[in-house]
C-alpha cells in the first residue's frame, strides 16, 4: 500500500535487518506488507475482523508469489501433482463433480413436479401433521404437500447459478480494479502510487463492512430479485478478488523476469500484460474456488432473509430452509435437508480451494 | 576512446529516516569496443549496483546517482526514461545471474524472445520466429525451433542461460552487462557460457562488462580487471599484471586465499581476516584498513588516491593504497595458466539476488563467518575473525 515496500518495488535497500536464516532466498523484494494497515484505533471488533480479513488476503496473494525456482516442474504442474494425491481435494472434487450434475440435470430427473402442490390434502401444518418420508416421496412433503426430494434437486440449479453467477462479478470487477491497481503501481511513478492508494483505500472500506450486512443492504437497496441477490453477493466479493490481484501483481512486479524484460528494453505495458499478470492469477484463482463457498451461503441467507426470488414457489435452498423455519418444532427435518444441502456443497468448495491453496503453497512442497 | 567511459559513479540510497547508504561512491572505468572488462569484488561491494545504475534499472525514488557514464557520447546517467527504454536491449544489454528466475515460468522461451524482435526491430508472425530459432541456434540451443516452444523449466540451467543470452543478443548491443552470469550453473556449463561470452565478443565486438566475485572468471575471460571494495576501485590492471603482481593488499589477499589443490596436507589456508563489516568511511582513509596487514597511520590520511605505483612498473596498473604490496612471488596463480576457469572462487553460489545491497545491515548476517573469496566451500574463513586493529 502505501508503505515504503510498494514505493521502490526493486529497491535493493528496502530489506531491513538481519534476514531470517531459515527463509527461502526470495528473488525479489518482500512480497507483501504481511500486516494490514487498517487502522484499529480502538480495536473494535469489527475493524479487527476487517484486518484478520485483510491479512488473510495478502497472505494468499504473498503464498503463491514465492514459488521456488530451483524445483524442475512448472507451478501448476507441480501443484496438480500434489493435488491429486491429496484426500482433501479429491472429497472437495468429488462433491462439487456431484452437486454439479445434479444441478445440471435435477429437473429432468426429479420424480414430481417440485412445484404442484400434488398432496395438499395429506399436509396439515397447523394441526402439526406433517408427512415423513416414504416409498412415493422419499424425503417426505413440504407444508403445501410438495415433494421435498424434487425440491431439493431443482433447487440445487439455483443455488449453482446464484454461486457461480455472483463469484464471477465478483471476479471480473475485482480482477479489473485489482488489475488497474496493481498495474498503476508496477507502472511506477508517483502518479501510479496515487492512483494505487486512492483505489485501495475505497477497497479497504468495503472490506471493512461486514459481507452480510453489505449484502443485505444493496438487495434491499435494489429490490426484491435473484439478479438483486447474485449482485449483492458478487458485490461482497469484488474487494476480496482486488486486493488479492493486486497483491500478487506487485509481488510478481518485484521479480527477476520483470527486471529482465526492462534490462531488454520491454515496453512498460507489455511487462504489465504479458508478465506480470498471468503470474499473479493463481492465487486469484484459489480465492475463486473459496468464493464460490461463501457466495453459495450468502446467496441462501439472502432468499432466507426473503431478498431472492420474489416467486416463492420456486424452490431454492434458502428459500426452503426459511419456508421449514416456521414448522421446526413440527417438522425438524424439512430445515434440515436444504441446511444439509448448503453445508455439503459449501464444504466441497472450501475443501477443494484449501487443497489448492497448499498445493500452490512452496512451504510445503517437499 | 573507449565505448563506454564511467567516470566518478556514485550510487546513494536514501530513505527518509534512515541513514544515507552509499553503495557505489566514486567508480571510474572503461570499456572498450570489443574487449572484455571485468568488475571483481565480494557481495556488496557495489558491483550489481554499478551495473543496474548504468542500465538505468534502479528505481529513481530513493536512489541519489552521481557522475557521469559516457556511453557513445550519451549520459546514460541523465537520459529520460523513455530514451532509456529505447537503448536498452538495442544498444545496452544485460545478463543476469539466475537464468530460471530471469525467465517467466509461464510464458514459452519463443514468445519471450521474439518480444525483443518485435520492440526493437519490428519483426513479427513468422519471420520473428524464425530469427528466433537462429538465434538460439547461434548461442548453441540444439533444436531450437523446438525450444522455442517450451516453458523455461523444461529448459536445463545452461539451456536457460543461452536462451537469455539470446535475448540479449538478439539485436546486436554495442554493450553487453553480464551480472554474475555463471554464478548459478555448474563448473561445466559455467565453462561453456565463459567460451560463448568470449565468442560473441570476438566476432561481433560487443563490448562486454563482466560482473563476478569468481577470479576463475576473470582469468579466463576478462582483457582488463577492476577489483572493487566497499564501493571504490581499489586496484586496476590488464589480466595478467593483476595476477602475477597483485598490489593491493585486498587483491592480493583474494589471490593468496585461493587453496592450492598441490599443497601438502595440513597446511592452512590463507583467509583474509574479518568480514567486509569491519570498514571503515572512504573519506577517513582505506576502507580496508581494518582487515590490511600492511596498515599504517597513513593509511587514515583520507581517501587514498587510485595511482600507478612507483615500484610496479606497469603503465595502467593502478592502485589505490599507500602501502602496496610490491613483492608477490609468494603468490602462487595456477588461475592464468588454467585455460579453463576453475571452480568459484567465493563459493556461495547461493549469494544474495543481483540486487543485494552494499554495507547494508541485511547483507551482513549470512556472509559474516567467511570471508570472502577465501571460500574453499565456507567454513575456515572465519576463523581469524573479528580482531580488528585499531
Amino acid at each position: 500500500m502505501g508503505s515504503p515496500v510498494s514505493n521502490t518495488p526493486n529497491h535493493p535497500d528496502d530489506r531491513e535487518g538481519p534476514e531470517t536464516p531459515g527463509t527461502p532466498e526470495l528473488s525479489g523484494p518482500p512480497a507483501v506488507p504481511h500486516q494490514a494497515e487498517a487502522p484499529s484505533p480502538v480495536g473494535g471488533d469489527r475493524a479487527r475482523r476487517a484486518s484478520r480479513k485483510v491479512d488473510r488476503i495478502d497472505r494468499l496473494a504473498e503464498l503463491t508469489a514465492r514459488r521456488e525456482t530451483t524445483t524442475g516442474a512448472g507451478l501448476w504442474v507441480e501443484a496438480f501433482r500434489r493435488l491429486r494425491t491429496s484426500k482433501m481435494a479429491i472429497i472437495g472434487a468429488c462433491i462439487i463433480a456431484v452437486f454439479v450434475v445434479l444441478a445440471i440435470i435435477g429437473p429432468w430427473i426429479a420424480p414430481y413436479s417440485p412445484t404442484a402442490q400434488s398432496w395438499r390434502g395429506e399436509v396439515f401444518p397447523n394441526r402439526g401433521l406433517f408427512v415423513g418420508p416414504r416409498g412415493e416421496n422419499w424425503l417426505g412433503l413440504d407444508h403445501l404437500g410438495r415433494d421435498v426430494f424434487s425440491r431439493l434437486l431443482v433447487g440445487a440449479r439455483q443455488t449453482l447459478l446464484v454461486g457461480v453467477v455472483a463469484t464471477l462479478i465478483g471476479f471480473t470487477v475485482g480482477a479489473l480494479i485489482g488489475g488497474v491497481s496493481g498495474a498503476a503501481l508496477v507502472l511506477g511513478g508517483r502518479v501510479g502510487q496515487r492512483i494505487d492508494a486512492v483505489i485501495m483505500r475505497f477497497i479497504d472500506m468495503m472490506l471493512a463492512l461486514p459481507s452480510l450486512l453489505l449484502a443485505v443492504s444493496i438487495a434491499a437497496v435494489m429490490g426484491q430479485s435473484l439478479t438483486t441477490v447474485m449482485i449483492a453477493v458478487g458485490v461482497v466479493q469484488i474487494p476480496i478478488f482486488a486486493r488479492l490481484l493486486r497483491g500478487a501483481m506487485l509481488a510478481q512486479g518485484g521479480s527477476d523476469y520483470v527486471l529482465a524484460a526492462r534490462a531488454l528494453g520491454v515496453r512498460r505495458r507489455r511487462i504489465v500484460m504479458a508478465h506480470v499478470v498471468p503470474n499473479s492469477l493463481s492465487p486469484v484463482i484459489v480465492q475463486a474456488t473459496l468464493a464460490l463457498a461463501t457466495a453459495i451461503i450468502e446467496a441462501a441467507a439472502l432468499s432466507f432473509l426473503g431478498l431472492g426470488n420474489p416467486d416463492a414457489a420456486q424452490p431454492e435452498w434458502g428459500v426452503m430452509l426459511a419456508q421449514a423455519q416456521r414448522f421446526f418444532d413440527q417438522a425438524p427435518m424439512l430445515a434440515v435437508y436444504p441446511a444439509v444441502g448448503i453445508i455439503i456443497t459449501a464444504l466441497g468448495f472450501t475443501l477443494l480451494g484449501e487443497a489448492m491453496r497448499e498445493a500452490l503453497d512452496p512451504k510445503l512442497r517437499s | 576512446m573507449a565505448l563506454l567511459t564511467v567516470d566518478e559513479l556514485s550510487v546513494t540510497f536514501t530513505a527518509r529516516g534512515r541513514r544515507d547508504v552509499t553503495a557505489v561512491s566514486g567508480v571510474s572505468f572503461d570499456v572498450p569496443q570489443g574487449e572484455v572488462v571485468g568488475l571483481v569484488g565480494e557481495s556488496g561491494c557495489g558491483k550489481s549496483v554499478t551495473s543496474l545504475a548504468l542500465m538505468g534499472l534502479l528505481p529513481r525514488r530513493g536512489v541519489r546517482l552521481g557522475g557521469r557514464a559516457d556511453f557513445d557520447g550519451t549520459d546514460l546517467l541523465t537520459l529520460s526514461p523513455s530514451r532509456m527504454r529505447d537503448l536498452r536491449g538495442r544498444q545496452l544489454a544485460m545478463i543476469f545471474q539466475d537464468p530460471l528466475s530471469s525467465l517467466n515460468p509461464v510464458v514459452p522461451i519463443g514468445v519471450q524472445v521474439t518480444e525483443i524482435l518485435a520492440r526493437h526491430r519490428g519483426m513479427k508472425g513468422e519471420r520473428a520466429r524464425k530469427e528466433a530459432a537462429s538465434l538460439l541456434d547461434r548461442v548453441g540451443i540444439p533444436d531450437p525451433d523446438r525450444r522455442l516452444k517450451e516453458y523455461p523449466h523444461q529448459l536445463s540451467g545452461g539451456m536457460r542461460q543461452r536462451a537469455l543470452i539470446a535475448m540479449a543478443v538478439a539485436c546486436a548491443p554495442r554493450l553487453l552487462i553480464a551480472d554474475e552470469p555463471t554464478t548459478a550453473l555448474d563448473v561445466t556449463i559455467q565453462a561453456q557460457i565463459l567460451e560463448l561470452l568470449r565468442e560473441l565478443v570476438d566476432q561481433e565486438g560487443t563490448a562486454l562488462l563482466m560482473i563476478t566475485h569468481d577470479l576463475g572468471v576473470v582469468a579466463g575471460l576478462c582483457d582488463r580487471v577492476n577489483v572493487l571494495y566497499a564501493g571504490k576501485v581499489v586496484e586496476a590492471a590488464e589480466r595478467r599484471p593483476l595476477f602475477s603482481d597483485p598490489a593491493h593488499p585486498y587483491a592480493h589477499g583474494l589471490l593468496g586465499s585461493i587453496p592450492r589443490l598441490d599443497a601438502p596436507r595440513g597446511l592452512p589456508l590463507h583467509p583474509i581476516r574479518g568480514s567486509i563489516n569491519d570498514t571503515i568511511a572512504w573519506a577517513d582513509g582505506c576502507a580496508f584498513a581494518p582487515r590490511c596487514d600492511h596498515y599504517t597511520l597513513e593509511c587514515l590520511e583520507g581517501t587514498p588516491a587510485l595511482a600507478e605505483p612507483a615500484g610496479l612498473g606497469q603503465p595502467g596498473h593502478l592502485v589505490r593504497c599507500v602501502n602496496p604490496v610490491l613483492d608477490s612471488s609468494d603468490l602462487h596463480t595456477p588461475l592464468l595458466e588454467a585455460p579453463v576457469p576453475v571452480a568459484s572462487a567465493e563459493g556461495d553460489t547461493a549469494a544474495p539476488s543481483s540486487g543485494a545491497p552494499a554495507g547494508t545491515p541485511s547483507d551482513t548476517t549470512p556472509d559474516t563467518g567467511t570471508t570472502p573469496a577465501t571460500a574453499t566451500d565456507g567454513e575456515p574463513g572465519d576463523a581469524p575473525g573479528k580482531d580488528t586493529p585499531a
